[in-house]
């Protein structure tokens, strides 16, 4: 999937970037509303949808999922599958992302992103069931499959963050006798940080939407909300596990943005 | 033959020798056999056409990249094989797009080999400080800048300044000034003489602009493809007499008026033109404008400053005192002023010719277009003949030494 990046992003930025953009609206309308306008907003949503559900009479079905011991266990176990996935694949994918961008790594380029493009490009219920078939169930086949999903975001914008530094301000800092470490550290790091933090920001929100799916290897989080509501055909369950999933994801990449401005270095 | 390089106080800041750079899937190397020697202090211009390996020569040197074969010296020691991390830090280096690092602020980029040399905070802001007043960027507002805040000519100066910062012995520019426009270029060249006046730096200094090179060369290289020596020379030497073909052609048309950048009003022999006193009589006056072949008298005060010139008719059809006959005296040049701004005013005058005054404004004598044509004449001859000797000398040593 290969569509044009917003004109702001850096060329070659993965498109899913567009995405976790999303709520930049709320952050760049300057000043406090801006930091904290969409957490407000989620909050009201939230508060919304609970006084919703609380004046409803709820069947025993239907309390066995929404209450707030298993909200609050779900939502726990879906952080946990996003935050460990996007760790890793930061642990994952900044690495190779520096190996392949040095001079002699030329080669074995292709191949890797071939496969970071294969990790996004199979259904992530496939890779999901097929390791649940070939390996087991739970909270490690869950993170693996969620790692290889969102390695891609990382990878290409590590490559390409680093990518697009200046020749001549490595040149200059070579130059000085900087050695290559010292320039990579100081120099190249830093200045594809922007792209980098973009790229991890995409991963944190495509992971945050797909944990929904570990539920079919039982690995809980908010999916187990869904799925019971979809299984027992309860509307009310279904709703507050969707519009939950959603603000999660949305308040996550929220916060992505503001680390994303804060992180980014001054000067640029 | 087997000569080690003495350690001797002559020996040269920067030596090379059969420098070779064949980068790999190249049949023909960029940097071919390359033999210069740079004296401490000098700038040395590395001037030729654009791809004739001059960067890879100053890669080369800064061992940015390895040689292919050959050795280079620095300071009488060989660094061909040392860390080039640690020889780096002791040779500046100014590229045309200078590499500023955008996220660090113009004080911190400044810093950037004290603080891998390990001075402590203290020294380094005093050294930052003074690199920016030397460079003409107002310490105060400029240390706390980011470069995309500053100019492109602020940001030479600054590249300059961090060049400097451990006040290397050895600074490597090129094309330092190439991406600058014409009039903050002539000014930066302007400065960076004058700077090089009082730190004395041994400089090689890259650019394809044979007007460039003439000014900030004390020496120039004359380059071809594969960084090959066409002539190695001073300035005045080369203009006056061009080793070949090539180098004529990369000089130009132009060179004779080049040259008269680099001559001297006081080194060239003044013609004789007939002078008399104001307070001469009208018949002493046309004698001496009779005893030679000019048009015109250039008349004295009784300080022997210029005070009129007379032409042959107004001395013979006008009446009234000599003092207000004439023109007022014009095309006043100093000893001191080039040969190319005394052809200038000479070009202005009505009788095609300067007039030369010390700085009491008292006359010394006058050049015209005569005096230029045969100084330049001078010129080339003595340049041929001492090229011509010193090729005998070299000629006899070897003899000598075989
Ligand atoms: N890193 C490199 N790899 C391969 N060829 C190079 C490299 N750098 C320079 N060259 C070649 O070496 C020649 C000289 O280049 P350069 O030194 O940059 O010329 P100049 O600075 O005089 O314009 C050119 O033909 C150029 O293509
Ligand atoms: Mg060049």
């Amino acid at each position: 999937m290969v569509l044009a990046g917003p004109p702001e992003d850096q060329g070659g930025v993965d498109a899913l970037s567009l995405v976790a953009g999303g709520t930049d609206i709320f952050r760049r309308s300057r000043g406090v509303l801006g930091l904290v306008g969409l957490p407000i907003a989620l909050a009201a949503a939230v508060a919304v949808l609970f006084l919703w559900v609380g004046n409803k009479q709820l069947d025993s079905i239907e309390q066995r999922r929404v209450n707030p011991e298993f909200i609050t266990n779900a939502l726990a176990e879906h952080m946990a599958l996003a935050f460990t996935s996007t760790i890793l694949v930061i642990l994952i994918a900044v690495p190779l992302g520096i190996i392949l961008t040095r001079p002699g790594a030329r080669a074995v380029m292709p191949p890797v992103i071939t496969l970071a493009n294969m990790g996004q490009a199979v259904p992530s219920i496939g890779v999901l069931v097929l390791l649940a078939l070939v390996w087991d169930i739970g909270f490690w086949p869950a993170i693996v499959a969620l790692v290889a999903y969102a390695i891609l975001p990382v990878l290409r914008n590590t490559m390409v963050g680093l990518q697009q530094v200046d020749a001549s301000v490595i040149e200059a800092g070579r130059g000085m006798g900087m050695t290559k470490g010292a320039v990579l550290r100081e120099i190249e790091l830093p200045l594809a940080v922007p792209v980098i933090l973009a790229g991890v920001r995409t991963a944190l929100v495509i992971n945050v939407g797909t944990a929904t799916l570990a539920t079919f290897v039982n690995a809980g989080g908010l999916g187990d909300i869904i799925n019971g509501g979809l299984v027992a055909n309860k509307q009310t369950v279904i709703v507050v596990g969707s519009v939950l999933t959603a603000a999660v994801a949305m308040f996550i990449d929220h916060l992505g943005g503001i680390a994303e401005s804060r992180l980014s270095p001054k000067g640029l | 033959m087997t000569t080690a390089p003495a350690a001797a106080p002559t020996d040269p800041m920067i030596r090379l020798e059969r420098l070779t750079k064949t980068f790999p899937g190249q049949a023909r190397p960029a940097v071919e056999a390359l033999d210069m020697d740079i004296a401490a202090g000098e700038i040395v211009v590395l001037v030729g056409p654009s791809g004739c390996g001059k960067t890879t020569t100053m890669r080369l040197i800064n061992r940015l990249i390895e040689p292919t074969s050959g050795r280079i010296f620095l300071e009488g020691d060989e660094v061909t094989k040392v860390n080039p991390d640690q020889l780096r830090r002791r040779i500046g280096y100014v590229i045309q797009q200078v590499g500023l690092f955008p996220h660090q602020t113009i004080a911190d980029n400044i810093a950037t080999v004290p603080r891998m040399l390990g001075w402590d905070e203290q020294r380094i802001r005093a050294r930052v400080d003074e690199l920016l007043a030397l460079v003409g960027l107002e310490p105060a507002t400029y240390r706390g800048r980011y470069p995309k805040h500053l100019s492109g000519g602020q940001r030479q100066r600054a590249g300059v300044a961090r060049a400097l910062s451990a006040d290397p012995p050895v600074m490597l520019m090129d094309e330092p000034f190439g991406a600058i426009d014409p009039i903050t270029r002539d000014r930066l060249q302007n400065e960076f003489l004058r700077l090089q006046e009082t730190i004395r730096k041994t400089i090689i200094f890259v650019t394809h602009d044979i007007d460039e090179a003439i000014k900030m060369g004390d020496r120039l290289a004359i380059l071809r493809e594969g960084s090959k020596i066409a002539q190695y020379d001073t300035p005045e030497r080369i203009l006056s007499a061009p080793a070949d073909d090539f180098v004529a052609d990369f000089i130009g048309a132009g060179a004779s008026l080049k040259r008269l950048n680099l001559s001297r009003v006081r080194d060239v022999e003044l013609s004789d033109w007939p002078v008399a006193s104001v307070d001469s009589s009208r018949a002493e006056v046309l004698a001496a404008l009779r005893a030679s072949d000019k048009g015109a008298v250039l008349l004295l005060d009784a300080e022997r400053r210029p005070a009129r010139w007379v032409s042959g008719r107004e001395l013979q059809r006008e009446d009234g005192p000599l003092s207000e006959m004439g023109l007022p005296p014009e095309a006043l040049v100093q000893p001191n002023a080039t040969l190319s701004d005394a052809l200038n005013e000479m070009l202005k005058s009505r009788y095609g010719c300067a007039t030369v005054i010390d700085g009491a404004g008292v006359y010394q004598g006058n050049l015209d277009f005569a005096t230029v044509s045969a100084a330049i004449q001078e010129m080339r001859r003595d340049a041929r003949d001492r090229s011509r000797a010193e090729a005998d000398e070299v000629h006899a040593a070897g003899e000598a030494g075989a």
